[in-house]
């Protein structure tokens, strides 16, 4: 998948990986996607509820090799 | 969509307890919230610039995990808060926890109000310039003029 911006949240813990992620989001434009890969096992439904109550969309959250990556698309 | 609030009533001054306000305080701000936290009694400490002084006791907080049991007897001797503080900050940034002061610095970044208990700064005899400068003094009447109007309020 395309993005336009990646977000490095790995080895970080809760709230980090949401709160740098909405750090990240500021200077976007909508419609812009970022990419963000973190190890926190919580992050992945922080994530999807960041995304619900933010109005933000989550293209995609998937696992690979112990790592969680999100595709968040900018509302 | 109305932007929702949150209000935080800070008490308490220890490292285990400082967490929650700012946790919570800067993960609201993220999801779009505006935020208060009003610090009073012991919560103040967390306003120091310096929260080097922030500790936790194992004493009288018998749910702290600890690595090895650990009578009351010698958790009181000298030394122990230290010990126990330096563990749990050990720990803690193993796990990959922000720091107090990078939660703090998050909440600011974030727009998240700091109120300090002007009274509570009066019975201690606090000095403010030992504060951070982005905080407002003020009474309780003051802090419910935002949390009479909040969705959450929350007593730490």
């Amino acid at each position: 998948m395309n993005f336009d911006k990646e977000l490095n949240a790995r080895g970080l813990s809760c709230p980090l990986p949401i709160v740098k992620t909405k750090k990240s989001l500021a200077d976007m434009t909508t419609g812009q996607v970022l990419r963000v890969v973190a190890t926190d096992v919580g992050s992945i439904k922080d994530m999807q509820a960041f995304a619900d109550q933010t109005g933000n969309t989550l293209l995609s959250s998937t696992e690979e090799n112990g790592e969680y990556i999100f595709f968040m698309q900018k509302k | 969509m109305t932007t929702k609030k949150l209000a935080i009533i800070a008490t308490k001054g220890t490292l285990d307890m400082a967490y929650p306000p700012f946790i919570l305080a800067s993960t609201a701000a993220a999801l779009g919230y505006d935020v208060q936290i009003f610090f009073t009694f012991y919560g103040l400490q967390l306003l120091r610039k310096d929260l080097s002084d922030v500790m936790i006791s194992p004493l009288a907080n018998p749910a702290m995990p600890m690595p090895i049991p650990m009578p009351v007897m010698v958790q009181m001797l000298p030394g122990m808060e230290s010990m126990a503080t330096m563990m749990m900050k050990q720990k803690l940034k193993k796990h990959g926890v922000a720091s107090l002061e990078e939660l703090r610095d998050l909440c600011l970044e974030a727009d998240v109000k700091f109120i300090a208990c002007q009274m509570t700064v009066d019975l201690f005899e606090f000095d403010k310039s030992e504060f951070i400068e982005n905080v407002e003094y003020g009474g309780a009447a003051m802090f419910f003029g935002f949390a009479g109007e909040t969705d959450i309020c929350l007593f730490v």
